[in-house]
């Protein structure tokens, strides 16, 4: 029973991570707090849904709509929300402001086009269950976990071992000097804002496939939790974001499973406090001084 | 004077000042807070349920008002040593927090909401209090709290040098912003008629933010002038029906870019 929770528990925190990973990353290069990026993933997964509506080629398709759908949709929100205000010198609320408005707009176009009620996601799977001992997972469980790590292992080799991961660190240790250092830091947040929101994308689908359901509004809870999950793990810390999210899944289903299941969406704030209690700087400090 | 339609609005968009009134004085001081909705919640509830059982609005405001301010001292506590981007989450969080407890709390109403509230707000009422909330904010900067406020805004470190109670005046200004949201959920709660914790969501929190930094947060008007327009723009977007969510969200964007610092620019001191 136990065993069984864990696993579902990872599943869950799994799609979690990924979307704390991209409030990290933007946070890392910009110190923005991207109140749009839980609509960046909600629209990734409605690109998924197209995708897997259009041309039925199974999940590895629908996955890659979404990632592609999400990173354009980030890459243009930095090119329209956040660069105009950079450019002017702007203060740094302003583009909080902007992401508001970025992610109202996002909300009903998205409503416009599939309705405001849930949209059905077309099943990828024949709902096979694989016992495993004491524990049973369906085979949509096997892929949502196998990409969703293999996705953070990814964004791990890309971010330690090679050029570019360097520059998207040493931009975000710091960016005036990352920039004197000949580092194109312009490039560098646009590649970062790609990645983070190709991440929220995939993690769209996989949470798509998971309730076999996407809504409009599904990007609102994500995006609290996201908020918070990033703190727990440190800020702008990639490898506390995972482990954050992986803790809040897990978190959460044992509360469901233990405790009161009416308190699920306050979990995650619970955590927060405690962890900030004990650890002000999140579990994986990364000596980024979110004060200013 | 006003048609019913207007003076609805008219007192919704006084609510609304009240709640960039409650940011903005905690922004004064530095503290950002993006939890104002769980703060309205509590005066909101509170009033609601004492003027159901009998007692007058001009007892139950109150009272809404001050269990706010108390949970502002508990919320602003931690706020002693945490800044920034940690202090924006703490308050989201906090005010996620206070949304889910009214959705499951049965005696005000549960997931169902509480409904039957007599309807005893009234315009000239919710006018005086946003003149005297933008009056209290004004006349703020001239005095020696509101000057501490915006030295510790500028640097706490070199205020606290100078001999100022960080604790005390993040504290006031941390807990005289929360009773302003309380008594802003107080006229709420009586003008609705009908709450549940869902209208005190993070996007009502977010809206309030958008008051002060669109209006102008170093400007006592700016937190007036931010709500009356972010209130009544989708009003009159109505022309373009049902793109009018899309129009204000643009409409955010180019503000936000036009105008980075706010509408209104800060006062100079003389």
């Amino acid at each position: 029973m136990l065993l069984q929770q864990l696993t579902n528990g990872l599943m869950l925190g799994s799609t979690y991570a990924l979307v704390a990973i991209g409030y990290s990353l933007i946070f890392g290069v910009l110190r923005l707090l991207h109140l749009a990026h839980g609509e960046v993933f909600m629209v990734g997964a409605f690109a998924g849904l197209v995708v897997a509506l259009w041309v039925s080629l199974g999940p590895f398709v629908a996955v890659f709509g979404g990632l592609v759908g999400a990173g354009v949709l980030g890459v243009v929100l930095e090119l329209v929300a956040f660069r105009p205000i950079r450019r002017r010198g702007g203060n740094y609320l302003a583009p909080i402001v902007s992401s508001v408005g970025a992610g109202l707009v996002l909300q009903e176009v998205m409503t416009k086009l599939f309705g405001a009620e849930q949209v059905g996601f077309p099943r990828q799977f024949a709902s096979t269950v694989y016992d495993l001992g004491p524990i049973s997972v369906s085979s949509s469980q096997i892929f949502i976990m196998a990409i969703a790590f293999a996705s953070m292992f990814a964004l791990h080799l890309f971010v330690a071992r090679t050029r570019l991961g360097v520059a998207i660190r040493a931009t975000s240790e710091n960016l005036e000097i990352a920039s004197s250092l000949g580092i194109n830091v312009d490039a560098i947040i646009m590649l970062t804002f790609a990645i983070a929101s190709a991440l929220g994308g995939i993690a769209g689908v996989l949470v798509g496939l998971n309730f076999n359901a996407v809504s409009p509004f599904m990007g609102i809870d994500m995006a609290t939790k996201g908020m918070a999950i990033m703190l727990i793990g440190g800020l702008g810390s990639i490898y506390g974001a995972m482990a954050g999210g992986l803790l809040l899944g897990v978190g959460e289903v044992l509360s469901v499973a233990y405790l009161a299941s009416s308190y699920r969406d306050a979990f995650a704030f619970g955590l927060m406090i405690i962890v900030l209690l004990a650890r002000p700087r999140g579990l994986f400090s990364t000596g980024i001084d979110g004060a200013r | 004077m006003l048609g019913g339609y207007w003076e609805s609005v008219a007192i919704f968009v006084g609510i609304n000042v009240l709640m960039g009134m409650s940011l903005y004085v905690p922004m004064a001081a530095g503290l950002i807070s993006l939890g104002q909705g769980g703060f309205m919640a509590i005066g909101a509830y509170t009033s609601a349920v004492l003027t159901k059982q009998g007692w007058s609005f001009g007892i139950a405001l109150p009272a809404g008002a001050a269990l706010a301010a108390v949970a502002g001292l508990i919320v602003g506590a931690p706020a002693l040593r945490i800044r920034g981007i940690y202090l924006m989450i703490l308050t989201l969080g906090f005010g996620e927090i206070v949304r889910v407890f009214f959705l499951n709390f049965e005696p005000t109403g549960g997931a169902t909401g509480l409904g039957g509230i007599a309807p005893l707000t009234q315009l000239p009422w919710v006018v005086i209090a946003c003149a005297l909330a933008v009056f209290v904010a004004w006349r703020l900067r001239a005095s020696r709290l509101g000057r501490a406020m915006i030295a510790i805004h500028e640097d706490d470190v070199a205020a606290e040098a100078m001999g100022i109670s960080l604790v005390t005046v993040k504290l006031f200004a941390f807990a005289l912003g929360a009773g302003l949201a309380g008594i802003a959920g107080a006229f709420y709660a009586h003008q609705a008629l009908y709450i549940d914790a869902n209208q005190f969501d993070f996007s009502r929190s977010a809206l309030t933010f958008l008051y002060v930094v669109l209006g102008g947060p170093a400007n006592p008007f700016g937190p007036m002038v931010g709500a009356v327009v972010v209130t009544l723009l989708p009003e009159f977007l109505r022309v373009v029906a049902d793109w009018r969510m899309t129009f204000f969200g643009a409409l955010l964007v180019i503000a936000a870019i036009w105008r980075p610092d706010g509408l209104l620019r800060a006062p100079t001191f003389k």
